[in-house]
């Protein structure tokens, strides 16, 4: 089976609006269900976590970078840093220790 | 007593003065999505579309991952479903935060760009949420998105692999950037974040799952984890 670009991009496109714009359109009042509010609650945790890690570790030229880029997001993140720094510090971090790798 | 008009305007020129710091941020973080869109054997126009469309950094990522992966169409959009699924709490969160009154279209365009960081700001503000202060923020924070990504798709291919190397993890740390500062308040995110991690690798690494698609396996571990956290850490109506 043959996949177009243009209609995952189209499907993509549809279910983002359509999880985004129904509950702002449709519901008028406060979601009641506990267990669906704390569902929800997690669901981003979850889903963000689970595609860090291990990833990050085969995304960069060696595992051993991309590891220290990810212990020196959480710092960064855990102390408050913005997204734009806390982005930036991985980054920073693979820059460096991959111009440090090969000579140890 | 201003009059709407000029409230609304003074409201989109907040939004822009806001929207600048977050435009950055995307410029950066959108760039490596255009390096794995470009890997993944998108064009830089389509994906310029996929940034100017859907407005997700998560959701795309993945969605880029089942493009990549030549995924089935279902799949494709069950994982943007899943991915996106806390735009759902955030535009929930934000009907009850808007004017009643509140137009079928202003409700729409807020909706369509309902992320992370425009979210948090236009329920920042006391009172309703205008919608024109959203609008100037995304008149700065969308072009920032769409052509970081793009930029990123052209560069991707250009840069030295030791600069891409370190511009892909760029994403990742956005990540950090949401589920870490509440982790560091509230234990048992910091626990179901540890244990994601761990839970991750083990479906990475063990064998009996590798006939499994990498989308799947998200998929599947953001239901059964987050099922099993509402179950087991029930949340106060209130805390949300």
């Amino acid at each position: 089976m043959t996949h177009n670009s243009y209609i995952y991009i189209l499907i993509m496109a549809v279910v983002t609006f359509a999880v985004r714009a129904l509950p702002i359109t449709l519901i008028r009042r406060q979601i009641k269900s506990r267990f669906l509010q704390s569902f929800l609650f997690y669901v981003p945790y979850v889903t963000l976590s689970v595609m860090t890690f291990p990833a990050i570790l085969n995304a960069t030229q060696s595992p051993i970078s991309g590891a220290l880029a990810l212990l020196a997001g959480i710092i960064a993140a855990w102390f408050g840093a913005s997204l734009f720094k806390v982005a930036v510090s991985c980054c920073a971090v693979v820059l460096i220790v991959e111009f440090i790798l090969p000579f140890i | 007593m201003q009059s709407t008009k000029e409230k609304n305007s003074t409201a989109f020129r907040d939004g822009i003065r806001d929207g600048i710091p977050i435009a950055l941020g995307y410029l950066a973080v959108s760039f490596s999505l255009g390096i794995a869109a470009k890997n993944a054997g998108l064009s830089v126009f389509q994906s310029f579309i996929v940034s100017a469309l859907c407005n997700a950094s998560a959701g795309e990522y993945a969605g880029i991952t089942l493009i990549a992966a030549k995924a089935a169409y279902i799949e494709i959009a069950i994982m943007t479903f899943i991915a996106n699924a806390r735009y759902m709490l955030m535009t929930c969160a934000l009907s009850q935060r808007i004017s009643p009154d509140t137009s079928l279209i202003h409700r729409m365009i807020m909706g369509f760009y309902t992320t992370d960081e425009l979210f948090a700001i236009s329920i920042s503000r006391p009172g309703y949420a205008n919608p024109f202060y959203m609008y100037g923020a995304v008149a700065v924070a969308a072009p920032g998105w769409a052509f970081g990504t793009a930029l990123g798709a052209i560069a991707g291919s250009i840069l030295p692999l030791r600069l891409v190397s370190a511009l892909s993890v760029a994403l990742y740390g956005m990540f950090l950037a949401v589920i870490i500062p509440p982790a560091r308040k509230n234990k048992i995110i910091a626990g179901i974040i540890i244990f994601c991690f761990a839970a991750s690798y083990a479906a990475a690494s063990l064998p009996i799952f590798s006939g499994i698609s990498e989308g799947t396996k998200t998929i599947i571990l953001t239901v059964v984890i987050s099922t099993a956290a509402a179950v087991l850490f029930p949340r106060n109506i209130e805390e949300v």
